[in-house]
């Protein structure tokens, strides 16, 4: 992200001054601050919906987000300045530590696991040069559909008492009875339910492992280096960025499931507040209990978890992440 | 001769150090032995894959009675019962009616987007303006704000519009291009056409709008359909933005429509559940077949270029 940005810039500029011959050097001088401000303008005509969006669907909201998030808010009467208390209700609140717990375990788990699994494949699919395409769409389709209602509510039937993994499991003598009543395995379902779309990351990594030259992995046979090892520092370092890119990406999206935990819960948070995830419980609070300014508080704690999240994969990206063209 | 080479998952056949001849023949049976391995672990891992998708149409098949007591795969006496049942609709409401809505509201969401993300586009690849660069970075830190955050304020203020239960709610963002990875797609694809042509048309004296109109979105076609399609998809699957503005069952798309279906009839009908589970996900499917390139690719390129 950084180095396109940082050289796109500069290539234009050069494309620029070799467009104008350099006769007509004094005709151009005058040229740029006229055009400047003509350019601002027609800049600002094309950027107008974006930026009428936002400001006034993201960057007023989330100011008015953090507003009320220090008051008392029912959507009926105004809001009432309440300074703390909604951080203090939300300390005492045993259903939101549980939501945060699930959620933390959704996030923090799950998304390696969908990662390893898109890493595995894409090297799967990356061995052959040709003929993969069928396998690479075939594998995507979950992440295009993983999300639905429709799939929450197959999902919810397969992992039913009658449902065709109990039955499989039967063949082999396991007798879980059933994955949706029981509150300690929701969450390796809805862990599945993520780590069956792992298609989009994977279409990701195997963009990025085309992208690393041959040579490395030949020098690499020359030196005697076995295939773990030819994993570990020619593959992890090459693919660094990508394997960055994805998990800040994932583990943002993870922290915003909604629909299929709120199906497979039937919008209760059930059973045992096992389906009860942070999204689900944001929601509740907000539009089933009119407690907008808990929500609010809420919202923004979630925002702040995101940023730190952020911040610390940004911080610890320095010494994991290399970029080709560093000397490490 | 470089694909084992460049996958160091497979274990590779030992070398002798420095032989510069190529390999003999013999080697070439060795290699088969690899690729048969590599057929029949991506044959499994596919059918592992797609295995939820081949159950649920074989499951719409079933009539009641199997649910339950065949655990098999396929139905005994497949039937279309299900789908009959399912079309006649919910709460008084035909299911064409939540189809329909699905429609418009994906249409909307395919206009919107186009327009009003192809132009930021436009201005962020191809306008030096005053401030250009601080609101890119702000449209990139979009990409990461979970939406979560904006969907009180923005209900107080659809709502203080008299908005609720319309469409209005679900589109406004899609006009006005809040969702940043369609500008930060079409800003990659742009950034890669020459130069010189938005030149030459300068110089004939075209101004931005002519530029952008005749020159920049006949070039950008494949990330406009590759939006197009993402945008529809996202919109025929939204839950949760019809669930907050959304009360009249008349008004519900399908994502809606399913949730009744399966609050009130799933203990009882799951075939009938089943059925317009995959009725809602068949336009999506072949969405996805005829087009799949194009979203593969796009999210390809999204993750490079990132």
């Amino acid at each position: 992200m950084t180095t396109d940005s940082a050289h796109a810039p500069a290539t234009d500029r050069s494309a620029d001054s070799g467009a104008h011959p350099a006769g007509s050097r004094r005709a151009g001088a005058s040229r740029p601050r006229r055009s400047r401000n003509r350019d601002s303008l027609a800049g600002y005509i094309f950027l107008s919906p974006w930026l009428l969006g936002f400001i006034g669907l993201t960057l007023g909201p989330m100011l008015a987000s953090l507003y009320l998030a220090f008051t008392d808010y029912n959507l009926f009467t105004a809001p009432e300045w309440t300074g703390l208390e909604n951080l203090g209700r939300m300390a005492e609140d045993e259903k939101f530590w549980g939501s945060v717990r699930i959620t933390l375990i959704y996030v923090l788990v799950g998304t390696p696991i969908k990662l390893a699994a898109a890493l595995a494949v894409a090297m799967l699919l990356n061995y052959k040069a040709k003929g993969t395409g069928f396998f690479r769409s075939a594998f995507y389709a979950p992440s295009l559909i993983g999300a639905s209602v429709s799939i929450a509510i197959v999902w919810r039937a397969m992992f039913s008492t009658d449902g065709p993994v109990d039955g499989t499991l039967n063949l082999f003598g396991i007798n879980l009875g059933g994955w949706i009543g029981n509150p300690s395995l929701i969450m390796p379902m809805m862990i599945l339910l993520a780590v069956w779309q792992f298609g989009a990351p994977m279409v990701i990594f195997l963009a990025g492992l085309k992208g690393v030259p041959a040579e490395l992995y030949e020098a690499a046979s020359v030196d005697g280096a076995k295939a773990w090892r030819k994993f570990l520092s020619v593959t992890v370092p090459m693919l660094s960025p990508v394997i960055f890119f994805n998990l800040l990406l994932e583990m943002i999206n993870a922290f915003q499931v909604f629909a299929s935990a709120y199906i497979i819960g039937s919008g209760t948070g059930g059973p045992g507040g096992a389906t009860n995830f942070y999204t689900v419980y944001l929601y509740t609070r907000a539009f089933a209990n009119n407690q907008m300014g808990y929500a609010s508080a809420m919202a923004w704690v979630l925002l702040l978890a995101v940023g730190v999240l952020a911040f610390i994969l940004f911080r610890t990206s320095r010494s994991w992440v290399h970029y080709a063209g560093d000397s490490k | 001769m470089t694909t084992i080479e460049s996958n160091p998952a497979v274990p590779v056949p030992r070398n002798t150090v420095g032989d510069p001849q190529p390999r003999p023949r013999r080697r070439s049976l060795r290699r088969h032995i690899p690729t048969a391995f590599w057929v029949v672990g991506i044959v499994a891992l596919t059918a592992i894959v797609l295995y939820p998708l081949l159950w649920m149409f074989s499951a719409s098949l079933k009539p009641n009675s199997e649910f339950g007591s065949n655990q098999g795969f396929f139905p005994e006496n497949p039937t279309f019962d299900n789908f009959v049942k399912v079309m006649q609709g919910i709460a008084g409401i035909p299911t064409w009616k939540f189809f329909l809505n699905s429609l418009l509201l994906g249409i909307g969401a395919v206009i919107g987007t186009v327009i009003s993300s192809s132009m930021a586009a436009y201005a962020f690849s191809r306008i030096n303006f005053r401030g250009s660069r601080i609101l890119f970075a702000a449209m990139i830190g979009t990409l990461l704000l979970p939406f979560h955050v904006l969907i009180i304020p923005q209900y107080i203020i659809f709502r203080n519009l008299g908005l609720i239960d319309t469409f209005w709610p679900l589109l406004a963002g899609k006009f006005l291009a809040t969702e940043a990875f369609f500008v930060f797609l079409m800003v990659q694809f742009i950034r890669n056409l020459p130069r010189e042509l938005d030149e030459a048309a300068r110089i004939d004296g075209c101004g931005h709008g002519r530029i952008f109109f005749s020159i920049t979105l006949p070039l950008i076609k494949p990330a406009l359909i590759t939006s197009s399609i993402f945008a529809f998809i996202w919109s025929w699957n939204d839950f949760l933005g019809p669930l907050l503005y959304l009360n009249s069952p008349d008004k519900y798309p399908l994502p809606l429509a399913l949730r009744i279906f399966n609050d009130q009839t799933s203990t009882s009908d799951y075939g009938a559940t089943i059925a317009i589970s995959v009725l809602a996900l068949l336009p999506v499917m072949l969405f996805f077949i005829i087009f799949q390139r194009f979203l593969v690719d796009g999210v390809a390129t999204q993750g490079l270029k990132g």
